[in-house]
């Protein structure tokens, strides 16, 4: 059976996009919808993030609840740039790229929990089935949020 | 009735009335010291602009001046007026009005006329649409001008300049309201009358402190109570506001959990077997969700979330559970404060759930700040587009265009119109170069003010203001339009519940003040803007004529007027759209039959996320809703972003007294307004003070991580842990005029910069603070009001609210 080696990717990735929320939360943080929406939408992964952790062992893998978001010197660093760069319009177009970056890797967690999904519907493990449920919509409104803001900052950022 | 003692008795003699019963008529009369009823030369028609209760009534005017103001017998007042309006009227005669353009000039505004001002503007505004395009303008304009001037100014800015970044400051004190009709019923537009307090049994304020926000119509409940049959007042407020020491049962829930508590109230309803539950199956969707999310909402479970006893919560919910007839009304407790839209939602969910809407008593009023928030709103000058229109459905956007005779491309609408809060960061960031500010305040008023300065003061941004007063915002522009107000020009308001009427011109604006319909169309012809066969995009130069042309563009939309007319509304009582052919009495309640406008096709929103604020696409909404029934929307609970920690151990909320409106530019000039509220001050309850050594009358200083505020303490009945500071008082009155001297004045200093991510709102309400004593009272009283929600909790040390000038 593959499905823990998915549930690993599908964990690798939920942790990558909880750090890529945080790091477009702290690198706009003059952008205060995205430095709360970012926050915010991160917990969601961490929380799948700890779901998958513990469903994994039944499926023989070891998967870490609590990984760390990321390194805290870069971050106070890019905390500090963040703040100064706010009054460049050339920030905006820096946005819309990190943003295309969360929907992006939202979009493939979306795949691997309708992977999943899939399979525990296969091997009738309602467990599994229900995570899938209760995080695939979650993960679907983090790309859909991504996608809305894309289109709004392309607006302004893409024509001045 | 008397008025002189208007200021200390703020809602006047009762009149008792039965439930089922009609308000009696009082009228209020108010005229200058020395002046009689044989003085007055005419009487000219008007309503309320300090408030959004709507309120009409007559000018007295002689020689020219206005000297005085007497209630109408209409259906919202029925000749009732309340402080603001008895005494407010003064200040727009005040000597310090803004007379003449004036423009900036090596660093210093000096006066200019009209063609140089304007010449100056319209140059700029060329130069930015040929360098960068239109993303380079905005327009920043208010809830406080007439529906013909944000129609015109919806049409400048869209279908003119094409700039997609157009809003009010209606984004402070009404956008939730908006948006949460817009999420429940498809469409905004106000559900219910103030005629449901006539016949509810039942009546549940919202974060309402109508008492002080909206006095006439906490007359009409006080009759109400006073009289046979009284209903009973649910209270939700953290503060004891005399909406709450009226209430059958007040629940002080800790500041920004509302959706808790609302949910708890879901769940007893639901538990309690209150469901409608063949109302709920033959007009609504999403019922079951909402089933499903409330479930583990019980009140044991929100209890120690909103700090608020079990037993009461469960008391509240068998009162509106088991209300015969359920009036609920919301405002800024819930617009102001975290998941603002999610809450008010739920103030809708609950009379869904329970078939109360559309009949006498039944009503829902997602109330609005200020005075002409309704036409801001219906007009597109607000982050919406004309009347009630989805900027998402293309075939909205033609018909748009059709009354404009433009082209649909040249109305911006790839995305939903940018709001109040991004158009502020669009100008931070230097791609919004000209702001052009109609009747607000932004430097008092906006989140964050040290930021908003920074932002405002930008050598870069060509900022245009258009005010009767000099403002701290005045002090900032690059040109500053001198405006005419309020009975200086006439135009129509729209009330919070639908009520539109007509203010005439009483006497002439001061100097060389101009209209802002005139200003607006003055610009339109500078700029030579044109539909698509060359004519004038703006046909129209007097009201009367924009308001014909509103009533076509408003035509078959919810917000219909096409049966109004100046004349119609000239001289008689206020009337609610929608007002057609077939209705022309107008329309009292919407939705009476369970038919809503939320029809894929019809609807002017497809609705969002509540949680993450991202629009709905025309296909999820098809799916969800293709009847166009009423949307039950659930919303979990999160924890405010800011709570408090052991730096900021306490949390602030903003808010208003009843003598003072937005930035005190007009009450403040007004001598019985300003005598009864001079000075900010700060609210801390009797535990909090013990706590921080504060007492009654000292100087404490209230500190977040943006900024300090330097107030003498009220030692009042607020929620412990709860912080309350009036957000009315700037600097246009201290010697700096603009900005703090050693100490910060206005609550806006302290506020953190966040919004509602579906309403855009700025949150207000739940900032972590600190509080210490800079120094002891020593005698001097507190400058708080002791006749509204800040009354004191002992009698030692007050000064008490007196009435007229000290």
């Amino acid at each position: 059976m593959k499905i823990g080696m998915v549930l690993r990717d599908l964990h690798h990735d939920e942790v990558e996009l909880a750090r890529a929320l945080l790091r477009l939360a702290d690198k706009h943080r003059a952008d205060h919808e995205f430095f709360h929406l970012g926050h915010d939408l991160a917990a969601w992964s961490r929380r799948h993030v700890r779901d998958l952790a513990a469903i994994a062992a039944r499926f023989d893998e070891q998967l870490d609840p609590e990984p760390a978001d990321s390194v805290p010197v870069v971050d106070s660093a890019r905390r500090w740039l963040s703040e100064r760069s706010g009054r460049s319009a050339e920030v905006e177009l820096v946005m819309v790229r990190d943003l295309r970056e969360v929907y992006l890797r939202a979009s493939s967690v979306l795949t691997d929990w309708e992977m999943i999904g899939q399979a525990a519907q296969a091997i009738v493990d309602e467990e599994l089935l229900e995570l899938a449920e209760k995080c695939q919509p979650e993960t679907k409104r983090q790309a859909t949020w991504a996608n809305s803001k894309i289109k709004e900052s392309s607006t302004q950022a893409l024509v001045v | 009735m008397p008025t002189e003692n208007r200021i200390t008795d703020i809602w006047g003699d009762r009149s008792p009335y039965p439930r089922g019963g009609s308000w009696p008529v009082r009228v209020d009369q108010h005229l200058a010291s020395g002046v009689s009823e044989h003085d007055v030369d005419r009487w000219v028609q008007t309503a309320s602009t300090l408030h959004s209760n709507g309120d009409a009534y007559d000018l007295a005017v002689r020689d020219g001046r206005i000297v005085g103001v007497r209630g109408r017998s209409d259906r919202v007042n029925r000749g009732r007026l309340g402080p603001k309006d008895l005494f407010g009227w003064q200040a727009i005669q005040s000597p310090d009005r803004l007379t003449q353009p004036l423009i900036r000039r090596d660093g210093r505004l000096v006066e200019a006329s009209w063609d140089e001002a304007m010449g100056l503007v319209v140059r700029r505004t060329r130069e930015l649409l040929d360098e960068q395009g239109p993303s380079a303008v905005g327009f920043y304009t208010t809830g406080q001008l007439s529906l013909e001037e944000y129609y015109t100014l919806g049409l400048v800015a869209h279908g003119g300049i094409r700039t997609n970044h157009v809003d009010g400051n209606t984004r402070l004190c009404t956008a939730t309201a908006a948006e949460a009709l817009k999420e429940s019923f498809g469409c905004d537009g106000q559900p219910g009358s103030y005629a449901d307090v006539d016949h509810a049994d039942v009546i549940a304020l919202f974060g309402h402190n109508v008492a002080e926000t909206q006095t006439v119509l906490w007359m009409r409940m006080l009759d109400r109570l006073a009289g046979d049959d009284p209903p009973a007042v649910l209270c939700v407020d953290p503060r004891p506001t005399p909406v709450a020491r009226a209430a059958t049962i007040h629940l002080a829930p800790r500041p920004g959990t509302n959706v808790a508590l609302m949910n708890a109230l879901l769940h007893e309803v639901i538990a309690s077997g209150n469901v409608d539950e063949e109302w709920v199956q033959a007009h609504t969707v999403g019922y079951e969700d909402l089933e499903k999310l409330v479930a583990r909402y019980s009140p044991e479970f929100v209890s120690p979330i909103c700090d608020v006893p079990a037993i009461d919560i469960r008391a509240a919910a068998a009162l509106v559970g088991e209300a015969e007839a359920l009036l609920s009304t919301v405002l800024q407790g819930f617009y102001q404060s975290h998941q603002a839209t999610a809450a008010a939602v739920q103030v809708n969910n609950l009379h869904l759930l329970r078939g109360m809407i559309g009949r006498p008593g039944c009503g829902i009023l997602q109330m609005n700040g200020q005075p002409t928030a309704q036409n801001t709103r219906e007009c597109g000058a607000d982050g919406d587009m004309a009347g009630f229109r989805n900027w998402n459905n293309p075939s909205h956007v033609a018909e748009l265009a059709r009354h404009w005779n433009v082209e649909p491309k040249q109305i911006p609408h790839a995305t939903p119109p940018t709001h109040a809060m991004q158009i502020m960061r669009y100008v931070e960031d230097g791609s919004i170069r000209l702001l052009w500010v109609s009747a607000t305040n932004p430097a008092v008023s906006m989140p964050e003010l040290a930021r908003m300065r920074s932002i405002l003061s930008q050598e870069r941004l060509f900022l245009v203001v258009q005010d009767i007063f000099p403002t701290e915002t005045t002090e900032l522009a690059d040109v500053v339009l001198p405006a005419a107000t309020w009975g200086e020009k006439t135009g129509t308001f729209t009330n919070a519940d639908r009520t539109v009427h007509l203010s005439e011109k009483a006497v002439e604006p001061p100097g060389e003040a101009r209209s802002d319909l005139d200003i607006f169309v003055d610009f339109a012809r500078r700029m030579g803007l044109q539909d698509k066969d060359g004519q004038p995009l703006v046909p129209w130069s007097t009201p009367e004529e924009a308001f014909d042309a509103w009533r076509e563009c408003s035509r078959g939309r919810l917000c219909d007027y096409s049966g109004l007319s100046y004349e119609k509304l000239r001289g008689g009582g206020g009337i609610q759209w929608p007002c057609t052919d077939e209705s022309p009495d107008g329309t009292e309640r919407l939705y009476a039959d369970g038919i809503f406008r939320a029809s894929p096709d019809d609807c002017e929103s497809y609705g969002r996320d509540l949680e993450t604020g991202a629009p709905l696409e025309e296909q999820e909404y098809r799916a969800l809703n293709p009847e166009g029934r009423a949307v039950i929307k659930a919303a979990d609970y999160r924890p405010a972003h800011e709570l408090p920690d052991v730096d900021h151990p306490l949390q602030l909320i903003t808010g208003r007294t009843v003598y003072h409106f937005h930035t005190r530019t007009r009450t403040a000039r007004a001598p019985e307004l300003q005598a009864a509220a001079p000075e900010v001050w700060v609210e801390v309850s009797a535990y909090d003070a013990a706590t921080y050594g504060l007492d009654e009358g000292d100087l404490a200083e209230v500190r977040t991580p943006r900024g300090e505020v330097q107030a003498r303490v009220r030692v009042s009945g607020i929620r412990p842990g709860v912080v309350f500071l009036p957000f009315h008082y700037g600097y246009w009155d201290t010697p700096d005029g603009r900005q703090p001297g050693d100490h910060g004045r206005a609550a806006n200093e302290l506020t953190l910069t966040d919004w509602d991510p579906a309403s855009k709102q700025p949150i207000f309400k739940t900032a972590a603070c600190a509080v210490r004593k800079v120094a002891a009272a020593e005698g001097i009283p507190s400058p708080a009001p002791t006749t509204t929600a800040s009354a004191p909790v002992s009698d030692n040390a007050s000064a008490t609210t007196r009435g007229g000038v000290r």
